[in-house]
């Protein structure tokens, strides 16, 4: 049977059929790939970005030396390893406080944050150290201290200046032995430069370079205070790190992604308390959310340019598989079995699918290489090679949309009886098996979920298209209904083309749900990637407080204020703060033991185990917004409602709070939700005023301030040295940096997505094309003139591309919508403009596309539309 | 027409003028270019050289909106494959050229044409639900709906056995009758050449002979 389905399929191939469906085909499956293609490499870029701001793939975290078990076994697997160690302690300038004694009653180091607790957005109430007020004074500071040992970081790279301000390069050395490396704040501080000496513990150090960047700090806030980088060799010298000091140990493995996966998987269940994994996902919430985000937005790309795909493919399959009527029973007529036929014309398919597959592939390979080489620049990423699977994907994809769609007319191709040899007017047999669609879709929701990687996303748009589809098709015939009796009233042409619709019902409605669909990716990407962009503009948008400053006591708020006034910051806000444990809600004890099992509550034993930051205000704090009850400036808590959720707070809830070991208790009379990562100073629970003074208070506020203004808060220091300034500068630039990075991809695979619903569009509006010639050379022939066939045509087109564009951007808000809400967690708001959009881009487009699709017919001689049979 | 170096005639010497009224059959064999004839006639296309003139009007010297615009108010079409619209009712078929000319009662006429040629009960039927000879005859009913001076008709038995394409050929010219049109009607078959007035025979493009019958 295979030869005769090849020489068939040649034959096919040199009448110039199937080169029709080959095309659309592969075109559908070049776009699927190139998405893929493309969206698998930014996917391993980001994620190798990402990796860079934990300077591993993967680390092991824990508070004390790691089992060496751990780095056997990574070193096993070929993984790269590197340690390194840290804590905070005081650094002094040499010869200058000698008693640099540990902070922490006896232990060497002082404590600081629980480090296996994820950083929290900023803001999220504990980003304050835990340890006591960083001491200022003029020739010593409490620092953050790393060893690293060669190899360090194992992603990504440090970048180091000869002297303060001078020009900076990256470097894959770490401190020799004997030297350390500290950021300009520390040299600044202590007023110390490259060259001189510093007393780390016991021992004393030579600076030999200033650090500018280091790419795992990023936004740990637990870390910034000053850094201090020096050689794990030195660290037994300096005695600092001793039994019972607070000492953050991380092992950190980079390599091959199956391998770290496979490492990854092998420690989980050996990690002893205390130690836990972190990889870039679990380390940087505030990055996991971009990142997250980006991905579900490429993946909903490429699950929508399936569906477009599957709807260009149909709509060529349907036209081939309608000029096979003849040819099947001719060869029925010469006596062959309709198995055998179903199987010739499978086997043909089959091939052509695959054919079409190994095309579209190598034309999506090119298409990413292209749209690389184009804005390999523009996006800065160093792209890894593209991998094996979206070739394999295309193959496919090919064979299964060709035999997905092929199959309901296939069967209907078996039913045609061989009479129709004799008798052409017998017609086709009518379409049905209801079966044969349910494979087709079954077959072709497998390579949309197979697609999306996620099952929410799959059944949230998987389930917006079908409501679209059956949607469409009531409304397409419900808004039909009154069109006879609207083009009585109209011009003859107007009328032809609107009888031209409301007569071809089925067709009318096959074709705008058709084109609903094309638009509805258009409008869907348009949508969710506006929400995602605005999203991440309030993230880390210029001009956002990049300072936070922290411990200002209550007698120094009016001198800080206006000392902050004085150099021009506008807009100061100082908020008390308290930190208290949370002991009762409702009258039950709170206890930590309560919550065990999943991730909740893991972060509400977490919350629970420590301190909380209150504020007491009169006024809610600009961006907080009142979500559950009313709020008081008089009585009452008004909780995060995050928190609330996390710990089952609920309104009318009594809390009580110690507060070194003063009580404070309210009733939660309204509950807020608060954006986090506006990198503004948030509370978790905020009290009445006067709530706070019996209790022990300090102030806090955040500002902006332009990079080059570094003086002012050396004047503040210098002014009130028990204060600590928190700079988040360079965290937030390298936010920034990346999330302009992701927006270039999305914005790309975004347009790549475009492209292919235009073509499903022109696919929707070909696939009456031969009716089409047909019908206009017999109206050109029974007397219209061409401009009321472009009249009739262009009426025709306009109610179309009205209709399909209005169900289009129904669908979009719908979708959109619980998209925002459920997948990306987006605050969306319903925006009229879309179906000015939908209505005008659908209107505007099937015009516009109509008429060129339709213009060669207008010119032909009438006559040529008549022999065409 | 021109292929590669050589030009070929499709046709060539073809003079002849067909007076109101009047029934011509062109026959010959196939390939002969009966069709590529009446194609010109109808202004279809145009011929290369010469010149095809109704009520003195030369057809190549209007535009293709001015021809179509003449077809419109003069000529009604029979085609050997039929030409309905798969998409079209019966009625909705025949009512097409009525809309095209801007008559509001064109339902009203469509359905008394659809009846004189006996398929009133058809009128809801699309032209697959329709046997050949039915199929022609909504043809018939579309042709002769507008009221047209000149009829052509092409091969309008070719697709049908001869039974029905007896029935079919009686309808044509009994209509035409009543209506007083001109015939125009290409044919291979004998019993249909001989119920036009005259026969104007084909060969290799050009004329041969002019036989006057009755």
């Amino acid at each position: 049977m295979m030869p005769l389905a090849l020489r068939l399929l040649l034959r096919e191939w040199r009448a110039g059929e199937m080169r029709v469906v080959l095309l659309a085909v592969a075109l559908a499956v070049a776009s699927l790939t190139a998405v893929r293609y493309f969206a698998d490499r930014v996917e391993q870029a980001l994620g190798q970005e990402a990796n860079t701001l934990l300077a591993a793939d993967l680390a092991l975290v824990s508070d004390h030396p790691p089992d060496p078990a751990f780095a056997q076994a990574a070193a096993a697997r070929g993984l790269r390893i590197s340690q390194t160690t840290t804590f905070l302690s005081m650094v002094l300038a040499n010869g200058h406080g000698g008693d640099a004694a540990p902070e922490n009653g006896g232990s060497a180091a002082v404590p600081i944050p629980s480090p296996p607790a994820p950083l929290p957005p900023a803001g999220e109430g504990s980003f304050e150290p835990r340890s006591r007020d960083v001491q200022v004074n003029e020739r010593n500071l409490l620092t953050g201290i790393k060893a690293v040992a060669p190899g360090y970081p194992l992603r990504g790279d440090l970048r180091i200046a000869p002297d303060l301000f001078a020009a900076d390069a990256p470097t894959r050395a770490v401190p020799p032995p004997g030297q350390v490396w500290v950021d300009s704040r520390l040299a600044s501080g202590l007023g110390v430069k490259p060259g001189d000496s510093v007393e780390v513990g016991a021992a004393h150090l030579r600076i030999s370079a200033i650090l500018t960047f280091e790419g795992e700090r990023g936004g740990n806030f637990m870390a910034l205070a000053p850094r201090l980088l020096l050689n794990a060799d030195d660290l037994a010298r300096t005695g600092l790190v001793q039994e019972g000091s607070r000492v953050v140990y991380r092992l950190l493995v980079a390599g091959d992604s199956k391998q770290v996966a496979d490492f990854q998987a092998w420690a989980k269940p050996r990690l002893a308390r205390g130690e836990q994994l972190e990889d870039v996902r679990n380390a940087r919430p505030e990055l996991r959310q971009v990142l997250d985000r980006a991905q579900r937005y490429l993946g909903l790309a490429a699950l929508l340019t399936v569906l477009l795909a599957a709807a260009a493919t149909q709509m060529a399959l349907r036209r081939y598989v309608q000029r096979h009527f003849d040819q099947f029973a001719l060869l029925r007529c010469f006596g062959a079995s309709q198995r055998r036929l179903m199987g010739l014309y499978l086997l043909q398919l089959g091939g052509l699918g695959l054919l079409a597959g190994t095309l579209g592939s190598g034309l999506g390979w090119l298409a990413q290489a292209g749209m690389v080489h184009l804005l390999g620049d523009a996006i800065r990423l160093g792209l890894p090679p593209p991998g094996y699977l979206p070739p394999l994907l295309g193959l496919a994809a090919g064979v299964l949309l060709v035999l997905a769609f092929s199959l309901p007319a296939l069967l209907r191709l078996a039913r045609v009886p061989a009479l129709r040899v004799l008798r052409r007017d017998l017609g086709a047999p009518p379409a049905g098996a209801l079966l044969a669609h349910g494979v087709g879709l079954a077959l072709v929701a497998g390579l949309l979920f197979w697609q999306a990687g996620e099952v929410k996303l799959g059944l949230i748009v998987g389930g917006g298209v079908l409501a679209l589809m059956l949607a469409a098709a009531l409304a397409i015939q419900l808004l039909l209904w009154p069109l006879p009796w609207l083009a009585q009233r109209l011009p003859t042409s107007a009328r032809l083309g609107l009888l031209n619709l409301y007569r071809r019902r089925w067709e009318t409605t096959l074709q705008a749900m058709a084109l609903s669909l094309g638009l509805l990716a258009l409008l869907l990407l348009t949508l969710v990637r506006g929400d995602l962009f605005d999203s991440w503009r309030n993230q880390a948008a210029p001009g956002a407080p990049n300072r936070f400053v922290i411990n200002i006591q209550p007698e120094q708020v009016g001198a800080v204020r206006d000392y902050l006034i004085g150099q021009g910051i506008a807009d100061v806000t100082l908020y008390p703060m308290a930190r208290a444990r949370l002991m009762r809600i409702g009258g039950r004890v709170v206890s930590a033991d309560d919550y065990a099992g999943n991730d909740q509550d893991a972060r509400a034993k977490r919350l629970i185990e420590r301190e909380f930051n209150l504020s007491s205000l009169a006024q809610l704090p600009p961006d907080n917004l009142v979500t559950a009850g009313r709020w008081s400036s008089t009585d009452g808590f008004s909780v995060e409602e995050g928190l609330a959720k996390t710990l089952n707070i609920q309104l009318g809830d009594e809390l009580v709070f110690d507060a070194g070991g003063l009580p404070l208790s309210g009733r939660v009379t309204s509950l807020r939700k608060v954006e986090w990562d506006s990198f503004r100073v948030n509370f978790f629970v905020i009290a009445p005023p006067g709530a706070f003074n019996t209790l022990p208070q300090s102030f806090i506020t955040s500002f902006y301030l332009p990079k080059d203004r570094g003086a002012v808060l050396a004047g503040l220091v210098s002014a009130f040295p028990n204060i600590t300034v928190i700079d988040v500068e360079q965290v937030m630039g390298e936010l920034r940096g990346l999330l302009d990075r992701v927006a270039a991809a999305v914005q790309l695979i975004f347009l790549f997505s475009l492209a292919i619903g235009v073509l499903v569009l022109l696919a929707a509006l070909y696939a009456r094309r031969d009716e089409r010639a047909r019908e206009i050379g017999l109206w050109r022939t029974l007397g219209a003139s061409r401009r009321r066939v472009m009249l009739a045509l262009a009426t025709e087109f306009t109610a179309l591309g009205l209709l399909a564009g209005g169900l289009a951007a129904g669908a979009a808000a719908g979708v959109a919508w619980v998209l925002a809400e459920h997948v990306f967690e987006l605050p969306h708001t319903p925006d009229p403009a879309l179906w000015l959009a939908g209505l005008g881009g659908g209107w505007l487009l099937v015009l516009g596309a109509g008429l060129l699709v339709t213009r060669e017919l207008l010119q032909a001689p009438p006559l040529r539309a008549l022999r065409r049979d | 027409m021109q292929l590669g170096e050589e030009t070929l005639d499709i046709l060539a010497d073809v003079s002849f003028s067909v007076n109101s009224g009047e029934t011509v059959a062109i026959v010959g064999s196939s390939g002969s270019g009966k069709s590529t004839l009446l194609g010109l006639i109808a202004g279809l296309d145009i011929p290369s050289t010469g010149r095809v003139r109704l009520d003195g009007v030369a057809l190549s010297d209007l535009d293709e909106d001015g021809r179509a615009a003449l077809r419109g108010r003069n000529m009604g079409f029979v085609f050997q494959s039929f030409q309905l619209l798969p998409g079209l009712t019966a009625l909705e078929n025949v009512m097409l050229p009525l809309e095209l000319a801007g008559r509001k009662d064109a339902a009203a006429v469509a359905g008394e044409h659809l009846n004189r040629v006996g398929l009133a009960a058809r009128a809801r039927h699309r032209p697959n639900q329709l046997s050949g000879g039915e199929q022609q005859r909504v043809a018939l009913a579309r042709a002769f709906a507008v009221s047209p001076r000149i009829l052509l008709a092409d091969e309008p038995t070719g697709n049908l056995d001869a039974h029905t394409g007896a029935q079919v050929i009686e309808l044509m010219f009994e209509l035409n009758r009543a209506q007083g049109a001109s015939l125009i009607v290409v044919t291979h078959d004998v019993a249909l050449a001989s119920h036009c007035g005259r026969q104007l025979r084909l060969d290799a493009g050009r004329v041969v002979d002019t036989p006057v019958l009755q």
